[in-house]
């Protein structure tokens, strides 16, 4: 019997369900070849913060159980999955990536993993990430910085950054220690993640998946997606993470459609919009030729190519830097040591010296920062100039793209205005990092679909991400330019091994 | 205007008072969560993982602590909000899981609204006074702390933590304590009639914060203090008399009022400093990202108003006008559910019992409730919750009287024996034999024997000393054993006397 | 608006997050970086525009008044709810003596 370990995790979602269900392979096996090249690559990836080889055998022999009793399998049937460890798992330890969260294990199991087991898939781990989602190089982790497989063709060593901040996810993808993992999204975090490693995510519309157990970063922003190698893998499990939850009060209650059944790559009678606003000065000149590809694809796929403003875009990022810090810092009050996670208490501490005391040795530096931030913005005296006026501007980039959509059915941009930069980088300076989000944040403002889809790699032979925002609730539409590109694309590249 | 006043060394004070009153909504589940309501509890036992703010948990409204909501609103005439929203209020407390409370600053679901209070001339209530309700917003109740259990902890019990509350705010309108204890009193029969509290202060179902301040007659309002969880309409009346004189005793010192939130003391009736709340608050509200705009449709807000009972003023108008009761009497009926609820069984049943309409039995029925019932209730410690007799068991006690079988003083030792032994007013009569005697041919008999041995006082009534016509009726009673119809015994005794 | 060191540790200690000195010294630029970045939202004219209440269009649901419906929101759970507590004694979760 030829040794199939190391093919079995080139497939991707759809080849391991089709292959299981067909039989060409069982579950187990391809759970133990995933298995193995998680504990593989540990070390020097730190991809994820604990595995779970023991949870995805499980899953396996359900589903090759299931299949010899002659039952259907699931969406994910015998599929082993990452879960970012923002997912609350049960009685499986979710940390968010944070000190504070060390050793937590939930009495609950969150909507979206619950689904995705529901659909068959199984457990490989629990996936790193930055610390409560804040972050866009894996670099705020507790359990240290996720590194990415790749490396620039120059000869050097550099560690590069995988994004953020779903780093482990995106990393794990591309090293092949799963065919799809889950990321969420708040202001970019499924999408620059996905555009930096050559790797696939779509952010569905706000509300499609639930956030009932995801560990919350901004409420108002943070979305659940999928994370793969091909936009067909993310439409299969999207399918199985979308849908109404009652527990979810922002939960769209939306039927899920068919996402997979009606791929199509046929951009006949579409129009594309081109952002003028995101063709600023001194982009990155490989990012500028990509989208120019993009451009190109698309149009060879049938549509008409329009261009169209969105006026507000240059305020995203700060209106976003006002709203996601003071969801997060009311959110993240609730870490204070008395029911869960860590507790500090000093000699002679009383309780607001506890809080104090565990919440500075609990947070890391990025995530005090911007509670800090979300505190002052909200605070008497400042909160109109600050937060009413970041939400009235939001509004007003909604607008835009509701506008825009007046003119065409989906816009094409970049995901992120550079490729992989190298750990260390950018930590220093907040604002440089924070930019990294530029084109991702104002689909998140406005609660859109968009995904990222690998373009090709740059003169350093680092992957670039294309980005499709689509309308409300539209993401068949999005999936779809997303396999007119991929179609075109040809991304076949991989990091080399070296791990 | 009342006309109560504190006296000072420096002239008389006038007293400013608002009211925040926190009621419990009455709902099976908790605002946001399923876990119960229920009082009394295991510790955190009725906590869900919502409630206890696990990562990623997430709030989930309960409609029907809105309905409630909006029929209290109603109940006071107040403007209902059709779009309301709900904000976060940001502190850390051990009592406050989330580490903020959902309550409603910017858009609470009710607005502008009133009650009124009665005059009591005793009381110092002059005249009828309508007291403002700025608004009701929806909010969290917070956990519990137990300080007593452990040498060097507090323990934290979220039983309570998630219920939902009213906050009622009034308008600083009053200006004596009698005011914001009527207001308070009102206030809570009005939420026990609509069902949307039950007002038990004593389990903390509704606790008031009392805001004083003091100034003289014409000056601008004074700086209030803001006394925190009182839980009795006669503490907050304690704690406003303490405050106020406390206020004043400052000033005319030559002291300055800071604005501070306080505790009060039940057993010395005092408030003081709360100290652990000195820390100067910054609540950073804003609105909970994770819960959208609350829309009232008109069809949601017709429902609520059709299951409006009617309400005490109304209630206490007809009682006065189609059943003819006395303003008294009917302002006793009203004052409460259990009241009233008596009360109309009581008459319905009356009303039946004798074949008549309620009007034509009410006052009976009102009578014999507050002087008779309720006074044998009271002496034997008892209300109408835990009364020994049932109102059919009373409407048919009322029927024998109503009927002529019984006479109302017979009716009282009836009475007596039915709180004793528990049997019906009909078994005890026939038992006891306390039939009344309305046989004219018997009772003939008996007055002819009378005014037989009685010669002399006939010849004298006959001469025109009438007052011994009572001593004639009582004699005649004596021999029947009380048992005669007065009535007839009258008739009779006039026309043989001539 | 610009923070002084003063104004970082009031907003540390209303966040409840101990900082040193030292901390509150290299916090001042960075936040101030950040807050002069965020502040151009003011060139934005808005007068006449309503702030965003839900991103995408939607209204709250009511839920019906039940107990324990779904078990993963009901209460009687108190195991699982005091599971992960630093301190956990008689059913109560623990914390240091509160004076009221």
């Amino acid at each position: 019997m030829p040794d199939t370990s190391n093919s079995l995790t080139e497939l991707g979602v759809a080849q391991i369900r089709d292959g299981v269900a067909n039989g060409d392979f069982s579950a187990v096996e391809v759970a133990e070849a995933f298995n193995a090249n998680v504990a593989a690559a540990q070390e020097a990836l730190n991809a994820f913060i604990i595995a779970t080889p023991e949870k995805a055998i499980e899953a396996a022999q359900a589903t090759d159980a299931k299949r010899a009793r002659g039952e259907a399998l699931g969406k994910m049937g015998g599929v082993p999955i990452g879960m970012k460890d923002l997912f609350a798992t049960f009685d499986v330890q979710t940390t968010a990536a944070s000190h504070m969260l060390e050793g937590f294990k939930p009495q609950y199991e969150s909507t979206v993993s619950q689904k995705l087991w529901d659909a068959g898939a199984g457990m490989l781990g629990k996936l790193n990430l930055d610390q409560f989602a804040m972050g866009s190089s894996n670099e705020t982790s507790y359990f240290g910085n996720v590194i990415s497989p790749w490396k620039r063709n120059d000869g050097g060593n550099a560690a590069l950054a995988p994004g953020g901040s779903s780093g482990g996810s995106s990393s794990a993808l591309a090293a092949r220690l799963c065919p799809a993992a889950t990321g969420t999204d708040t202001g970019g975090s499924i999408r620059q993640p996905a555009a930096f490693t050559g790797t696939t995510g779509i952010k569905p519309t706000y509300g499609r998946c639930s956030r009932w157990g995801v560990v919350a970063f901004a409420s108002s922003l943070d979305q659940a997606g999928p994370m793969a190698r091909s936009v067909q893998d993310c439409a299969i499990m999207l399918e199985a993470m979308a849908g109404f939850d009652a527990k979810d009060s922002t939960s769209l209650d939306l039927p899920v459609p068919n996402w997979e059944a009606a791929l199509s790559g046929d951009m006949k009678g579409k129009k594309v919009g081109i952002p003028k606003e995101y063709r600023v000065d001194g982009l990155d000149e490989d990012v500028s030729k990509s989208w120019d590809d993009g451009i190109a694809w698309l149009k060879d796929a049938g549509a008409e190519i329009v261009e169209i403003s969105l006026p507000h875009t240059k305020y995203a990022l700060p209106t976003y830097y006002i709203i996601a810090p003071a969801e997060a810092s009311s959110n993240l009050a609730r870490y204070d040591g008395v029911r869960y996670g860590l507790r500090d208490l000093p000699d002679g501490a009383n309780l607001q010296d506890m809080y104090a005391a565990t919440r500075a040795a609990g947070f890391g530096p990025e995530v005090k920062r911007r509670i800090l931030i979300g505190t002052y913005v909200l605070s008497a005296g400042f909160y109109d100039a600050y937060y009413t006026q970041a939400q009235k501007v939001r509004a007003l980039i909604a607008q835009d793209f509701a506008k825009a959509f007046e003119q065409c059915d989906v816009i094409l941009a970049p995901t992120a205005p550079s490729a992989a930069f190298g750990l260390g980088e950018n930590v220093d300076d907040p604002l440089k990092m924070y930019l990294n989000d530029v084109f991702a944040v104002p689909a998140s403002l406005a609660g859109l679909p968009a995904m990222s889809v690998p373009a090709g790699l740059n003169r350093e032979g680092l992957p670039l991400g294309l980005q499709v925002i689509g309308k409300a609730f539209d993401e068949q539409g999005v999936l779809n330019a997303g396999l007119a590109l991929e179609q075109r694309a040809q991304f076949a590249a991989k990091p080399e091994k070296w791990w | 205007m009342s006309t109560y006043r504190i006296q000072g060394a420096t002239g008389d004070w006038e007293v400013v008072i608002g009211l925040e009153v926190h009621a419990q909504v009455t709902s099976n589940s908790k605002l946001f969560s399923g876990s119960a309501t229920a009082f009394g509890a295991e510790p955190n036992s009725q906590v869900s993982l919502i409630d206890a703010a696990m990562p990623g948990m997430l709030p989930v409204l309960n409609g029907e602590c809105i309905r409630q909501a909006v029929r209290t609103g109603m109940a006071i005439e107040a403007q209902i909000n059709k779009w309301s929203r709900f904000d976060r209020k940001n502190y850390f407390y051990a009592d406050l899981p989330q580490g903020y409370q959902i309550s409603q600053l910017y858009h609470p679901i009710v607005g502008e609204g009133s009650l009124t209070i009665e005059a009591d001339e005793k009381a110092g209530i002059p005249a009828d006074k309508v007291i403002g309700i700025e608004r009701i917003h929806v909010e969290q109740d917070a956990g519990k702390l137990m300080h007593d259990q452990h040498p060097t902890m507090s323990y934290v019990d979220l039983n309570r933590s998630g219920v939902a509350l009213m906050e009622i705010v009034s308008r600083p309108d009053m200006t004596s304590p009698a005011e914001a204890g009527a207001y308070l009193s009102k206030l809570r029969t009005i939420l026990r009639y609509v069902g949307s509290c039950d007002g038990n202060m004593d389990q903390g179902s509704m606790r008031a914060d009392v805001n004083v301040s003091v100034r003289k007659p014409g000056d601008e309002l004074g700086t209030r203090t803001e006394t925190k969880n009182v839980n009795s309409v006669r503490f907050v009346m304690q704690a406003i008399e303490h405050e106020a004189s406390r206020q004043v005793d400052v000033l005319e010192a030559g002291g300055k009022i800071v604005q501070e939130t306080r505790l009060f003391d039940p057993t010395t009736g005092s408030t003081r400093s709360m100290r652990s709340k000195e820390d100067a608050h910054d609540y950073r509200y804003f609105p909970d990202p994770d819960l959208l705009p609350l829309e009232l449709d008109d069809a949601f807000l017709e429902a609520c108003r059709a299951s409006l009972p009617e309400l005490p003023d109304a209630k206490r108008a007809r009682y006065e006008g189609e059943l003819g009761l006395s303003a008294y009497n009917a302002a006793v009926l009203t004052a409460d559910v259990d009241t009233f609820a008596w009360f109309e069984a009581l008459l319905a049943e009356t009303a039946s019992a004798q074949g008549k309409a309620p009007a034509e039995v009410a006052k009976q029925a009102a009578n014999w409730l507050i002087s008779e019932f309720f006074g044998a209730l009271n002496k034997q410690g008892k209300s109408l919750e835990d009364s020994p007799i049932s109102h059919e068991q009373a409407a048919e006690l009322l029927a024998l009287v109503g009927k002529g079988t019984i006479s109302g003083s017979i009716a009282k030792q009836v009475l007596e024996t039915m709180f004793e032994t528990g049997d019906n007013a009909g078994v005890i009569v026939e038992r006891e034999g306390l039939k009344q005697e309305s046989d004219t041919g018997a009772i003939e008999a008996k007055v002819d024997e009378i005014l037989a041995a009685n010669a002399d006082k006939v010849a004298q009534y006959r001469e025109g000393k009438v007052a011994l016509f009572g001593f004639f009726v009582g004699q005649t009673m004596k021999a029947m054993a009380g048992k005669g119809n007065p009535q007839v015994v009258n008739e009779i005794l006039k026309a043989k006397l001539g | 608006m610009s923070v002084d060191t003063a104004t970082v540790a009031k907003i540390a200690s209303l966040a409840r997050i101990k900082v040193s000195e030292a901390e509150i010294e290299a916090m001042v630029p960075e936040l101030n970086g950040i807050l002069a970045w965020v502040e151009q939202l003011g060139e934005v004219d808005t007068s006449q525009v309503e702030p965003m209440t839900a991103v995408i269009p939607n209204t709250l649901r009511l839920r019906d008044d039940v107990i324990d419906a779904d078990p993963l929101t009901g209460g009687n759970k108190r195991d699982a709810v005091l599971a992960n507590a630093p301190a956990a004694e008689h059913g109560f979760f623990g914390v240091p003596k509160v004076i009221e």
